[in-house]
């Protein structure tokens, strides 16, 4: 998986930036896309890529259990967000139901990361390349549960008793 | 085994479990609303494309459904979600549906406790992040997303990692004109909205066991905001009571074994305890109302799951009684039941005295969705759980989160205002 990175500088991105409360009533994903991320970057529709990560700090996707996040995220092409740490929900939304990987990294990708760098990550190996500035760092690897669910390609495609 | 882990061990089938065990746990109770059931909706239509069987959920008898967010319909794309939500209960004939305009309904999480719908002991799934408030009846009470909700829907399990448990212990009563809310401030404050994260927060203590269930049911409500996958209290004879006065029957009272493990263990005093807001625009960025920042509110908002239960609004009147209220103040009572004791008793003559404008059980302004969002650069004092930027309204609007004392106290002032510094 290959792309350019989006940069939020910050911590405890919240579900109420990602997509406001005023959009929670539409269930139109194409035209919850157009909405992703307008409480904190009114730019980030005009200026995303199909492919694109986010990258971010700590707690990303805190606050409400509002499936609209992830789903607005994916359908505006993002392919995964790699970020310290990730909010419970947010986190089981984007695996469950199969819109985007989250991806928990440490503080040197974090830092070594910037706006607009090409990186690609291999989950099978555990790494991130930073194309653009030729560094390579490890992701925190996926729990088990959560490797397998990515894998079977959402809940509704796992099997449990198949383990 | 604690008690959380005591839950999911039954729900799991197994003797015991321990933290970071992954479980498939069996549902007994699970709830959507006007939000997230469109959004479940959305996802059978997926799973039908892809040839997944949608005919039949696994226990319509275990499934509620609450109007809550949008409610009374704010516009035409809302009122085709009551529709689409009132044709899905109909076609897979699920009875518990509590709608706006036919007698008792109100944001989910007050009808959980409102009308009895959980019990001690339960794994119990809401489609909404605050679903952590029913913890207080001493149920696994968990948040999740769309997909995760129609995957309980047809299949009558989830899967779970098993929290680590935090246990906050309060040794001895709050002093008068501190609330619940004032304490679930300052652990925010003092662990932040990634303190509690992937985990348990358990209350308990002499402190808890003075606590009304409707202020514990407060604390549970804002575990969220330190980022818990639930909050529990074990549950008591109050418990009982409580439920046994909404008709339930057959009450299990489970609790933790005597060598039960937490994680962590946080104390606090009771009598240490002060009335406490969250300024703008993290429910972690906390501070002790006297040292709040003297700003010019420009409204105060008394409702929501968090602030506008039957003691809540008593609060609210208490200080309102006799006064008027010097900047917009809106009361909206969280159910229909808590709305009619609030007539009966006088508290809706109080408020409409002092000037409040009282509104239908919704979600509404909370979650800035209708009814009393807030306008670039106003600021309001709000009972409410959440002030992210634009949280109730617009991004470059203010809230300040507080107890309902604290929110009727600063309704008469215009300025946030210690209730006990009230002339």
């Amino acid at each position: 998986m290959k792309g350019n990175v989006i940069k939020y500088d910050r911590d405890n991105i919240d579900t109420d930036v990602i997509i406001p409360g005023q959009y929670l009533k539409v269930h139109d994903y194409a035209e919850l896309a157009t909405h992703a991320m307008e409480g904190l970057d009114p730019d980030f529709h005009s200026k995303v890529k199909e492919g694109d990560f986010i990258l971010s700090g700590k707690n990303f996707g805190c606050g409400s259990s509002r499936e609209h996040a992830p789903i607005a995220l994916s359908h505006s092409g993002i392919k995964a967000v790699l970020a310290l740490s990730f909010a419970r929900i947010f986190y089981r939304n984007a695996v469950d139901g199969a819109f985007l990987l989250p991806i928990e990294i440490e503080q040197d990708a974090y830092d070594g990361i910037s706006e607009g760098d090409e990186i690609s990550i291999d989950v099978s190996t555990n790494e991130i390349k930073n194309i653009t500035k030729n560094q390579t760092y490890k992701m925190k690897p996926f729990s088990e549960i959560i490797g397998k669910i990515i894998a079977a390609g959402g809940l509704f495609k796992y099997k449990p008793d198949q383990d | 085994m604690n008690i959380v882990e005591k839950i999911l061990a039954r729900g799991a089938g197994k003797s015991s479990v321990s933290p970071d065990d992954v479980v498939f746990a069996k549902v007994d109770k699970v709830m959507m609303h006007d939000v997230s059931g469109p959004g479940v909706i959305k996802v059978f239509d997926k799973l039908k494309k892809q040839g997944i069987s949608v005919d039949k959920l696994w226990d319509p008898t275990k499934v509620w459904v609450a109007e809550d967010h949008f409610v009374p319909s704010a516009e035409k794309v809302s009122a085709e979600n009551i529709v689409k939500l009132s044709n899905f209960t109909k076609n897979y004939g699920i009875e518990k549906h509590f709608k706006y305009g036919m007698g008792q309904y109100g944001i989910c999480h007050t009808i959980s406790h409102e009308e009895a719908m959980v019990m001690p002991g339960d794994v119990y799934v809401g489609g909404d992040s605050h679903t952590n408030t029913t913890g207080a009846l001493g149920a696994f009470a968990c948040g999740l997303g769309h997909t995760d909700i129609a995957y309980v829907l047809l299949n009558g399990q989830i899967w779970f990692k098993v929290p680590e448990t935090f246990y906050f212990k309060l040794n001895g009563k709050l002093p008068d004109h501190v609330m619940a809310k004032d304490l679930i401030l300052k652990i925010i404050g003092e662990i932040g909205t990634d303190g509690g994260a992937y985990q348990t927060m358990q209350f308990g203590g002499t402190g808890i066991d003075e606590m009304s269930v409707e202020s514990r049911l407060t604390l549970c409500n804002m575990t969220t905001e330190a980022g818990a996958k639930n909050g529990i209290v074990e549950p008591d004879q109050k418990v009982v009571d409580y439920l046994t006065q909404r008709g339930a029957t057959n009450i299990n009272l489970i609790k933790g074994d005597a060598d039960a493990e937490y994680s962590k263990v946080f104390e606090f005093e009771g009598s240490e305890m002060e009335p406490t807001v969250a300024k703008p625009f993290s429910p972690e960025n906390t501070c002790v109302v006297r040292e709040a920042p003297s700003v010019e509110l420009d409204k105060s908002y008394i409702g929501s799951c968090t602030g506008a239960k039957y003691e809540d609004l008593e609060a609210a009147a208490k200080i309102l009684k006799g006064r008027k209220v010097k900047i917009r103040t809106e009361v909206l009572p969280a159910a229909i039941s808590i709305y009619q004791r609030a007539m009966e008793n006088g508290l809706l003559k109080i408020f409409l005295d002092a000037g409040v404008t009282v509104g239908p059980p919704t979600c509404g302004a909370c979650c800035g969705a209708h009814m009393g969002v807030l306008a670039k650069d106003e600021i309001c004092i709000s009972t409410t759980n959440r002030n992210f930027p634009g949280r109730m309204g617009h991004v470059e609007s203010q809230t300040y989160l507080a107890s309902p004392l604290v929110a009727a106290a600063s309704a008469v002032t215009g300025k946030i205002t210690d209730p006990r510094d009230l002339q």
